[in-house]
This record gives structure tokens, sequence and C-alpha cells, in this order.
């Protein structure tokens, strides 16, 4: 999932750092604030672990291999913002050094997986993990599911990421100039054998590592999420605010990526200029008209701009995965205590 | 014919293996007295990221084509072996980005250029299209290669302080590049001993255990470690503040070099519109 340079328009590159900014840091401040001196040690040690821990192969029952992120797990021992912090500096390695990802691609790629993963991973974690015994099969559910859908979302992403390209920047003759393949072909191709090879293979670890956890280091897993006691928001609450955010974030994406694009084609070629400056106060138009539609409304043939259609259905994608992510984990918690 | 099983433990040894030989070739080449060796690191990291983002802005294929032909002669200045070089990069190109490029010749809707058997056929627009995604990633590839073997990583890292990169985030970043060597190696020695105890062959399941036992050790020795570094740090009077030497100097050449370079990215910029 690493995103190499090239692939993604600097537009959204810009975009995509713009996104990861805020994450990176709150990420900083709470860790400076509440570990100090000691925070750069333990972030070092947690990054040169994760960065060790991209390593690991994890057989998959059915006889094939996946290289895990470690996202997940971190996720849940460190809490998010840690955790985004240690992923984020394991990638920046990768990317400078070891060639893997891009370096201008570092925001995009640190958003899927330093910023998605943990996020979604611990969200569903601690919501399975609320207040119970630490030898509860539940955390190791929570984790499970946690893990995977982290990864799947994640890959979810980077093919929204790649099949926003070709609506955006196009040479004149048409030609896509970055990722070549639209949303309907970038998304399955990005999800579908994330959903059945690597995110298995992150779920796998994960919940294995939390087994031998729970036997070998219990205090490690009480004190999960407060790498020296980070103060940190009730459970509920901190549930809650995730889901607002991303609700909010999966309405302005792609807005907000059609927004830079047009203006890097107003700066390009006059026919981009004409097709962008068109296009957006269409585009927002119907957007905003979209939201008091009935279903049928979602007919995306029916809109007759083909753009807008595809931007529509991965509005429609996100909303959709994060429903039924959270249905999901609604029904597999009932009656555990709020 | 029995199908060969995945070895897990090799599968890991040889990428840690891989990740160590890397950093050695890395830095066998970066004490090579060289063109690019010899620049000041800040030179090196903004022509880079000048270079990428003309590269990355760039429609025009000629233009990508002549940066990635700078760079090769860079490289070769830089007594980098041209052969390595260009094979690292397209050696490894097929795997990702040849995988979405040769879908992409038929699938894209344009004017036929040739037609295959099979009744394929390759369009105008998914050839350009293709050329664009092979030209920018290698030579973005190239251009990250070039910077990291030239220059050593603590250097890469002060020069991260002309972008104003805080201190403390620079001091973790040259700590984490130092204790990955450290878990590496700890990693390596679990698997490398776990292997030869193992007689025969391991189930899925053994594997799985083998290898959430082993995160599970290089976690808690981590965080372990965490500690012990930061008491290490503190005994000798650490206290949040960082200090680090700084040693750069522009010198005539560093100002000559740089403008070039530059001036190249300015002018790949202009005329990639």
């Amino acid at each position: 999932m690493h995103i190499p340079d090239g692939y993604l328009s600097p537009a959204t590159l810009v975009f995509m750092f713009l996104l990861v900014l805020p994450f990176w840091f709150t990420g900083i401040r709470r860790l400076r604030q509440t570990l100090n001196a000691r925070s750069a040690p333990l972030i070092a040690l947690l990054a040169a672990f994760s960065f060790v821990i991209m390593m690991f192969n994890i057989p998959i029952p059915g006889g094939t291999t996946a290289h895990v992120t470690g996202a997940a797990l971190a996720a849940v021992i460190l809490g998010p913002e840690a955790a985004t912090i240690a992923i984020s500096t394991a990638l920046i390695i990768q990317a400078f050094f070891f060639g893997d990802g891009g370096i201008l691609a570092l925001g995009a790629n640190c958003f899927n997986m330093a910023v998605i993963v943990p996020q979604f991973s611990s969200a569903i974690y601690r919501r399975f993990a609320n207040n119970t015994p630490i030898d509860s099969p539940k955390r190791l559910t929570g984790a499970a599911i946690g893990a995977w859908t982290g990864i799947t979302l994640a890959a979810f992403f980077a093919g929204l990421e790649f099949g926003i390209q070709p609506l955006l920047f196009k040479s004149p003759d048409g030609s896509p100039l970055y990722a070549p393949y639209p949303l309907s072909v970038s998304i399955p191709a990005m999800v579908i054998p994330h959903a059945l090879i690597a995110s298995v293979a992150e779920a796998l670890l994960t919940v294995l590592v939390i087994a031998y956890l729970r036997r070998s280091n219990p205090a490690m897993l009480e004190s999960a999420g407060k790498p020296g006691n980070i103060g940190e928001l009730s459970e509920t609450g901190k549930f809650r605010t995730l889901w607002v955010a991303m609700l909010v974030l999966a309405a302005v994406s792609p807005l907000g990526l059609l927004a830079p694009g047009t203006a890097w084609g107003e700066w390009g070629t006059d026919e981009l200029a004409k097709m962008g400056l068109k296009a957006i106060p269409e585009g927002i138009a119907r957007l905003s008209g979209i939201w008091g539609a009935p279903l049928q409304g979602y007919n995306l043939p029916a809109l007759g701009n083909s753009n807008l259609g595809y931007i529509l259905s991965a509005l429609v994608g996100v909303l959709v995965v994060s429903v039924v992510a959270w249905l999901f984990t609604r029904i597999m918690t009932i009656g555990s205590k709020p | 014919m029995k199908l060969k099983k995945h070895n897990v433990l090799e599968h890991v040894i040889r990428d840690i293996s891989s990740a160590l030989e890397r950093s050695i070739f890395a830095e066998k080449i970066s004490a090579r007295p060289g063109l690019l060796q010899s620049l000041d690191a800040r030179v090196k990291f903004v022509c880079t990221m000048a270079l990428l983002i003309a590269v990355n802005l760039s429609h025009n294929l000629i233009v990508i084509a002549a940066v990635y032909l700078v760079v090769l002669a860079l490289a070769c200045s830089s007594r980098i072996p041209a052969v390595d070089f260009i094979l690292r990069v397209w050696l490894f190109l097929p795997f990702f980005t040849g995988v979405l490029i040769i879908p992409a010749l038929f699938l894209t809707p344009g004017p036929p250029l040739a037609s295959l058997p099979l009744g394929l056929v390759v369009t105008r627009t998914g050839m350009t299209t293709g050329l664009f995604l092979l030209l920018r990633v290698s030579t973005s590839v190239s251009l990250t290669l070039l910077l990291v073997l030239t220059t050593p990583w603590n250097t890469v890292l002060r020069a991260l302080h002309i972008m104003r990169v805080p201190d403390v985030f620079i001091l973790t970043l040259g700590m984490t590049y130092r204790y990955i060597y450290l878990l590496l190696r700890i990693a390596n020695d679990m698997f490398l001993s776990r292997k030869s105890r193992v007689v025969g062959r391991l189930s899925g399941v053994e594997q799985r255990h083998i290898i959430a036992s082993a995160g599970t050790t290089l976690l808690s020795r981590s965080l372990n470690m965490s500690s012990e570094v930061y008491l290490a740090m503190k005994s000798r009077g650490f206290h949040g503040h960082v200090v680090t030497l700084n040693l750069f100097k522009m010198q005539k050449r560093d100002w000559i070099w740089g403008g070039l370079l530059l001036s190249l990215s300015v002018a790949a910029i202009i005329l990639g519109r």
C-alpha cells in the first residue's frame, strides 16, 4: 500500500499533506505534553519496532503469506495518537532510505496507514474492550475486527486517491496523466485483495500478539493506549468524535480533491480551465442538493455528469463502509456496559 | 509432486538481511569521492525536492525523460555503478508499475495504435498514459535513490533543519534509524535461532505462533528499551532540549551546483506545462 511518487498528482499530494498535518500536530503535542523528554526515545523505539514488524510475513490460512503494517497493533497498545507518530516516522524512513513509497507521496501514505488504520483499529478495539476484564474474548474480537477494518479502509482510501486522478488530470488528447484507472476499477482493485489477504494477516498478527501479551505482560494491555498515562477523552466520547470527524472527512474529501484539481488545471491548459471552472459550482450545487433527495437520487447515470457520478459513488462508498463498520461494532457490543 | 510450502522463517530472515545489505551498500557509496557526495546536504535535499516536484508536475514526456538523463549523468559522476543504479530502479518497477500499466494500454479508451493477437488493441491514449507513469515513477525513484546513496543518513537529517522541522522530530528520526538496526539484528537472531532448532516442516498454525511470539517479544523489548534509553539520556543531563552541531558550510561549488539544478527544475516546470 506504499504509494510511490508519480501515481498521484501534486495537487492531491498537497491536499493529503494538509489532511495529515493536524493529526501529526495533535499527536506530537499530546505526547510532548504528557511525556515531555520521554517521548523522543519512546517514539523512536516504537517507530523502529513498526519498521521491523513491516518485514514480518505472516502465513494466512489458504497457503499464502502477507506483510503486516503493525499499525493496528501499535494503535491498540499505544493509542491512536502515539501510533500515528510512530508509524509516520517509520514511513518517513522507509520513503527516504529504502525507497518504499514516494517522498512527495508521504502525506498520502501517512494518511492511509498512519491515520486511518490506527484511528479505526483503536476505536473499534476500545469499543469492544470497554470495561471488560483483560482476559475477555471480546478484546480479541475487537482487535481482529479493528485491524481488519483499519487496513481495508486504508486500502479503500488508497483506491479513492488513485481513482480520482483520471477524472481530474488529463492531457489535452484525453490520456490520463497520473494513475489511469477510474474509481470503478481502482477501489475494487485495492479493497478486494486487501480485504481477503492483507487485512486478514493484520488481524491475525494483532490478535495473536495481544493473546501473547495477555499471558506474558498483562500490565502492558492494562495501560493500553496510555503510554506514560496520556490524558484522554472518555471512551465513548472519543468514539463519537471519531465518527463525526470521519463523516465530515468523507463528505469533504472528494470536494477538496476537486477544488485544487481545477486550480492546477487552470494553471495549465485553457481546456482544463474551462472544464474545471464549469465543474466546480455545478458539483457543489448538486452535491448539496443530493442530501435531501431520496435514495433513487443516487442513480448515478441520471446525473449526466460522469465525473460527478464517480465522486458521488466514492462518497457513498465511504459512507456505506463507515455505516457498516459502525453497525457491526454496535451489534457486537450490545450488552456491554456503556 | 507437492507444492513447496512457504517457509516464513526463511522469508523473514531474507527480508531482514536484504534491508541490512541495502543500507551497507548505501553507506559504501556515500563514502566514495564523487560529485554529489562532495556537495552540501542541504543543497542536495532542496534540489532533489525541486526536481521531484518538477517531474511530478510535468505534462510533457520529453521533459521527464530529460530529467531522467540528467539524473543518470549525476549518478555516473558520483561514482555510483551505472548498471547497478539502473537495474535497482527498473527491476523493482515491473512489480508495482508494470502490473498497473499493462492493462491500461488496452483499457484506456482512445484511437487504436497497434493491434495484437487475441483481439487486443493498444490505444494511443493508453500508450501515453503508460509512458507517463513509467517515466515519472522511474525518475522519481531514481532521484530519491540518488539522494540516499550519496548522503549519509545523519547528514540528511541535519539538512531537515532548513525545512524548519522541529529539533525533537529530527532527534527522534535519528534515534529511530539507529534502533532499527538494533531491532533488525534482534529479530534476525530470534528467527535464526528458531530456524536452527526446527526439524521438518512447520504447519501454518505453528508458523503464525512463531511470528506472533517474535512480534510480542520485540514489542516488549522495544518498550523496555525505550525506558532504559530515556534513563540513560536523563542521567547524562537530557531534559527535552535538543542541541545539534551545525557543521554545514556553503562553498562556492555548492552555490554553483545548487543554482544549476534549481534552474533545471524551474526550466522543467515551465517547459513541462
